[in-house]
């Protein structure tokens, strides 16, 4: 018997800080394979966000510099500029992308930067134990929006893949989720292609993956994953929005 | 003919796998590992077809397929 | 020797950047320092260098963060309202140890303030500036030779130290002209067996400022702090007549440039009056005024601000029977070599007679 499925060698084989049902654990994971299938461990460069998603640093075998809160495509600018050779990506939560860093990921996008950006979106502030995000959406309940978002107060939940797909200097963006598995084999060929983008030379690439937080929503991850699909999807539609197969 | 393997003292229980089996194969045991988790397993081995969803879709990089 | 060339006070500081193999500058439009990322958008080109206009202070010192944690020999520059912004990135880089030349060509506050010289950021400069226990190297130029001098030494003393490098002037030191020499850079080599190249053949690396583990924190902060106590080795003053001095006039940056007039008006007056400028502000020469208050007994700190060097010549002389004055002259104009001559006689007159 042939071993059809191992772990990818671009991820360190330790235990994970993510709750039971995060899907944080399988984007990780997705990324590596990319990292493996084009051989670009040897070359990549990380850049960490602030959030859940920090110990990226501990999980991925491969350089990575930690940024500040929202910073990381200000820093990967910088990493990349410098080496351009590089495969340098970031990844970054809802919290840090989409609010504090919204200058950055704008103006990065906008600049064309050679860089890869994966966006985990789970409509809430993970690690600081659950308060409302840019992404929380209508009506629903967080640490800071005990009687659920009121759009009329905390204004809408925002669409970074939209947003950014409306830049011209942008090159690839998408919207892929890894609720379930059909989900998932569609997620992988969009990140593909956005690690193409970057291999190729072709600019600025950004995959948005709709994620579960089981803790934070207080509900199971059977639970969570079925709200991403019958809430999240709907306001936030996957494919491609621009930049599809070379 | 197919095996998937559990690496029990990753596995945090929670079940992704389980939804993702499409001939419903696995489920989440009263063993618990000594991170105090319930962890996955698979009773009817031979029905597996090795199709791995439910390793894709584990968090943990619990799961491996042999085929 | 080179000839010597009438140069801008910011365009020093850009052509000793590029002499010195910097070859990314990130930064945001703010008078008074324009003229640095306006001479570094239009040289760096012509040295495969890269210029990047970033959409604000905040972005520039992460890029910076991004490009130095590589190897590369990167800098920004702002203006005190600028440089508030930068502080986040500041402490990230003194947490994570990564180099980066950081000049603030000041202009006065608090808030918008005005675009007058000022030497209000004294303490913002030398006390970390941003959140932590952390400290940058200081350097107050006092002219524009030394804008060029002291720039090129920066790159490498962030280097020396995986630490940024303040370079703090003023509107004045930016905005005048005078002549200067330029001189061939030699560039010191210094140990890169942490940057980011991507981990062919070798370990992964990991630059980052987060330790959570037990204990792992205080080592951190230890350790940095034996970092800048190491720095006193790099400590730069210069003094003038001290022969025989009885007051012993402080001063850094554009101020002790006027001052260099003033104490020359007093000394052809009669009037015993010796100039201490530090040229490090972090760190700060303690020992050495420690050492001259053995034999001089009255300081005087002339700021333009409303005291904060100040509190550093009290922590060096401040005990014993010396005696600390104070002149401040907080932003608005530029004071005159006789305004400054007023106000030592003052002094003078009430501490010798």
């Amino acid at each position: 018997m042939k071993q059809t499925f191992k772990r990818p060698k671009a991820l360190v084989d330790i235990p994970s800080h993510f709750c039971p049902g995060c899907h944080h654990g399988i984007i990780h994971r997705l990324v590596a394979e990319c990292i493996d299938l084009y051989g670009v461990r040897e070359k990549t460069i990380g850049v960490a966000s602030v959030g859940c998603s920090v110990f990226l640093y501990d999980y991925f075998n491969a350089d990575v510099v930690e940024a500040p809160h929202g910073r990381a495509p200000a820093v990967a600018t910088g990493v990349k500029r410098a080496r351009p050779d590089n495969f340098v990506f970031t990844y970054q939560g809802d919290g840090d992308l989409a609010a504090i860093g919204t200058a950055e990921i704008i103006h990065a996008a906008n600049r064309g930067e050679q860089i890869t950006v994966i966006f985990v979106n789970n409509t809430v502030f993970g690690m600081t134990g659950g308060q409302m995000a840019p992404t929380t959406m209508s009506g629903q309940e967080t640490t800071t929006t005990p009687f659920g978002r009121d759009l009329k107060t905390n204004g809408f939940p925002i669409k970074m893949s939209e947003l950014l797909t409306e830049l011209p200097g942008s090159t690839f963006v998408a919207r892929a989720a890894v609720n379930n598995s059909k989900n998932l084999m569609k997620a992988k060929k969009l990140l593909k292609r956005a690690f193409e983008v970057q291999i190729n030379g072709e600019g600025f690439s950004f995959v948005e993956f709709l994620s579960a937080c089981p803790t934070n929503w207080k509900m199971t991850p059977k639970q969570a994953t079925e709200r991403v699909q019958e809430e999240m999807i709907p306001y936030f539609p996957l494919g491609v929005f621009k930049g599809g197969q070379e | 003919m197919a095996m998937i393997k559990f690496r029990r003292e990753r596995c945090k229980g929670c079940g992704l796998c389980v939804l993702a089996c499409p001939k419903n194969l696995l489920m989440v045991s009263s063993k618990i590992n000594r991170s105090g988790y319930p962890v996955a397993k698979i009773d009817d081995m031979k029905s597996c077809t090795g199709c791995a969803l439910c390793a894709e879709m584990c968090p943990d990089v619990v799961i491996t397929v042999f085929k | 020797m080179a000839e010597a060339e009438f140069i801008k006070g910011n365009e020093a500081i850009a052509m000793g950047a590029i002499e010195a193999g910097c070859r990314f500058y990130f930064g945001y439009p703010i008078t008074p320092q324009n003229d640095i990322p306006e001479y570094m958008s239009r040289h760096l080109p012509d040295v495969g260098g890269t210029f990047i206009q970033a959409e604000s202070e905040i972005a520039s010192i992460n890029m910076l963060l991004g490009a130095s944690s590589t190897g590369a020999r990167a800098m920004t520059s702002s203006s005190s309202p600028g440089i508030s912004l930068k502080q986040e990135g500041i402490s990230y880089m003194c947490g994570s140890q990564i180099p980066g030349v950081i000049v603030n060509m000041s202009r006065s506050g608090p808030g918008l303030g005005g675009i007058d010289p000022s030497q209000g950021d004294y303490f913002q400069a030398t006390r970390g500036g941003g959140h932590g226990d952390y400290r940058t190297i200081v350097l107050a130029p006092h002219s524009v030779q030394e804008n060029y001098d002291l720039t090129m030494k920066a790159f490498d003393l962030a280097d020396k130290y995986r630490n940024p490098v303040l370079i703090l002037g003023d509107a004045l030191l930016g905005q005048m002209k005078e002549p200067i020499r330029r001189r061939k850079y030699r560039k010191k080599e210094f140990p890169k067996d942490w940057t980011m190249t991507g981990a062919k053949g070798r370990e992964k690396r990991l630059i980052k400022s987060l330790y959570l583990s037990e204990g792992e924190l205080t080592d951190h902060n230890w350790m940095l702090n034996k970092k800048y106590q190491s720095m006193k080795r790099e400590i730069m003053f210069e003094t003038q007549f001290m022969e025989g001095a009885k007051l012993v006039v402080v001063a850094f940056g554009s101020v002790a440039r006027i001052l260099k007039s003033t104490v020359q008006m007093a000394r052809d007056r009669g009037m015993k009056v010796g100039l201490f400028r530090p040229i490090t502000l972090f760190p700060f020469p303690y020992a050495a005024l420690d050492k001259i208050s053995h034999s001089i007994k009255n300081f005087m700190a002339l700021e333009l601000n409303t005291g904060q060097m100040l509190e550093d010549l009290k922590l060096s002389v401040g005990h014993k029977k010396n005696q600390v004055d104070f002149y401040g002259r907080p932003p608005g104009s530029i004071p005159s070599p006789d305004e400054l001559f007023n106000e030592i006689k003052k002094i003078y007159k009430k501490r010798i007679g």
